[in-house]
């Protein structure tokens, strides 16, 4: 049973069709590298499943079943976590409140609630430590790093059990080290059996960590193939069009 | 060489107190505050007497209270220059329903009422329509104020029926609290719901999610969105949040006053405004204090009352005040400016 399963997905904003007709299964435990061109459509697609906003034709199922987001919030409580190429962070904001942003731990009694500041810090402090990173939960997000600033978005998908994990770009500003945890991160949710989209430029990474491959040219899809099946050459071929389809 | 977690976590920027205070707007004008009251209490021998320092307090509490709301406003990254005119509202509501024989306890939250539909206005518009917070509150400034003068009437009132006594005690009183060795200190009553109210909101800005969702969305209302902040309610509970406090400093002053005039909080927008930057809140938001509000507030009105005292013309308040708006900002632009080099 594929754990997302999209069916001919179009978008259009205005006159400018971002997205024709494009279908695609995950199953659990499966990791798609999506590729393509800039203005191919990857982050549009990705941001249709994570529920920034409808598609203008065709359906997604989760498990079998019709899902509709209306805002990241329903996608989020599907269990879809994402990771924005601009990573969404609050600059005035430190890396903990960023990480818990939109579910924030309280304690208190009753329906007097107050943040629980330290199992907040704690929890990011070893989610940030989980991804070998230097970041430090109480430092502001307006003094890091990119890769700093990286780790604090892609530990907010640690925060819960999701079944599915999208990574728009998540190796694009970090060091050499942190590019390894993120993929070895990928593997170890690939083996809890959740099932990852990476978008991103980066061959050798799409190649070391993924099982399947997807290429957007222009909107449409050009290839869904197993990598064992592919190589480099012919991904590049596709994304450029030198190759029509595979 | 790796820091264990423990140590990790503990880390800040700031090592000691001290260098965290001194890096922040509020603390600098908490000391020019300080530094103002000191230099006054020398030169003048009538600013530190009771009588002079229970009228400053009071005078200042109306805008403080006010400023409450502004900053947290502020913070969201908008502005609401309507609350001049919903003050005058709110006091013209009070006082007209009360001459006609309302009894106070339905008066006031009426007032209150009216107050927080001015603010669910603001924040429909501002939230859900998506228009600019300037522009819709500088339509609700006129519209306000000439509700008010359409209720009033064009008279001014100087009864308050039945409960009248109510009213002006509310506004006008204050507690006696004796201090020990000196004589007992007259604590005017509007100074009381101001220290209560900044105790409620600089609690709710530090320890509840209301609090931290108004940092996020004036810091990046994009990611707050995305990230599951319900921006648009806590942006309408913002205004009228930020309304609530004009409309009880609206009730106050007309207690105090015992009158109410179509003038009542006219142009106390601005000053408000200025008090919330002064204080430290960051006209393009993510930043702002409770207690820097209540400070930028004080330092405004002991500019103003330091120039009485010391027989310089009224007309010259504007210079000072405004030459402080820009200077309290420059000076900590400034400072951030070094800071990054």
């Amino acid at each position: 049973m594929a754990v997302l399963e999209i069916s001919g997905v179009s978008k259009h904003f205005g006159a400018i069709q971002a997205l024709t007709n494009v279908s695609l299964s995950l199953n659990p435990g499966e990791v798609v590298g999506l590729m393509g061109d800039n203005g191919a459509g990857k982050s549009t697609l990705v941001k249709i499943v994570a529920g920034n906003y409808p598609p203008s034709s065709g359906t997604i199922q989760m498990l079998g079943r019709k899902v509709v987001f209306h805002k990241p919030a329903d996608a989020r409580a599907e269990g879809i976590e994402i990771v924005y190429q601009d990573l969404a962070l609050c600059d005035n904001l430190t890396a903990a409140a960023n990480v818990f942003l939109g579910r924030e731990l309280t304690t208190g009694f009753g329906s007097l609630r107050f943040l629980n500041y330290r199992t907040m810090y704690q929890r990011a402090a070893e989610l940030f430590a989980e991804l070998k990173s230097e970041t430090r939960p109480r430092d502001l997000v307006r003094r890091m790093s990119g890769g700093q600033r990286q780790a604090v978005a892609i530990a907010r998908t640690r925060l819960s059990e999701p079944k599915i994990v999208l990574m728009d770009e998540p190796t694009a500003s970090i060091s050499v080290r942190q590019v390894a945890e993120v993929l070895n991160l990928i593997r170890r949710l690939r083996d809890h059996d959740i099932a990852v989209v990476l978008i991103s430029h980066r061959m050798p990474d799409v190649f070391a960590v993924s099982d399947k491959i997807v290429v957007l040219r222009r909107g449409e899809k050009v290839a869904d193939k197993a990598i064992a099946k592919s190589s480099p050459e012919e991904v590049t071929g596709l994304i450029t069009g030198a190759i029509e389809s595979a | 060489m790796a820091m264990t977690l423990e140590e990790s976590i503990h880390k800040q920027v700031h090592g000691n107190l001290l260098s965290w205070l001194v890096s922040r707007q509020t603390f600098w004008v908490s000391v020019a505050a300080v530094l103002a009251f000191v230099i006054l209490s020398l030169s003048s021998n009538v600013f530190a007497t009771q009588q002079n320092l229970f009228n400053v307090t009071r005078n200042f509490a109306f805008v403080a209270i006010i400023a409450l709301g502004m900053t947290a406003v502020i913070i969201t990254g908008g502005i609401d220059l309507s609350v001049g005119a919903v003050l005058a509202l709110s006091g013209m509501v009070i006082g007209m329903s009360m001459n006609i024989g309302t009894p106070f306890w339905l008066a006031v939250p009426l007032a209150l009422g009216v107050s927080l539909l001015v603010g669910a206005f603001n924040g429909v518009m501002t939230a859900y329509i998506g228009m600019p917070s300037f522009v819709v509150t500088l339509g609700m400034l006129s519209i306000a104020r000439s509700l008010a003068m359409v209720l009033s009437n064009n008279r001014m009132v100087y009864e308050f029926g039945p409960d009248q006594a109510q009213l002006l005690t509310l506004g006008g009183g204050f507690i006696s609290v004796g201090l020990p060795f000196l004589n007992p200190v007259r604590v005017p009553n509007p100074v009381l719901f101001l220290v209560v109210m900044t105790l409620i909101v600089g609690l709710a800005f530090r320890w509840t999610k209301w609090g931290r969702h108004l940092f996020a969305i004036g810091g990046n209302e994009q990611a707050a969105n995305l990230t599951g902040v319900p921006v648009r309610r806590v942006k309408l509970s913002v205004y009228m949040f930020c309304s609530l406090c004009a409309g009880i400093a609206g009730i106050l002053e007309v207690g105090w006053l015992g009158t109410i005039t179509t003038s009542l909080g006219q142009g106390m927008e601005l000053t408000v405004i200025a008090a919330s930057v002064i204080g430290g809140a960051n006209l393009t938001g993510g930043v702002g204090t409770a207690f820097g509000a209540v400070v930028g507030a004080a330092l405004i009105e002991v500019i103003r009352n330091s120039l009485i005292l010391l027989g310089i013309s009224t007309f010259w308040q504007g210079t000072f005040v405004g030459s402080f708006i820009i200077i309290a900002v420059l000076f900590d632009r400034l400072r951030i400016r070094t800071a990054n080099d």
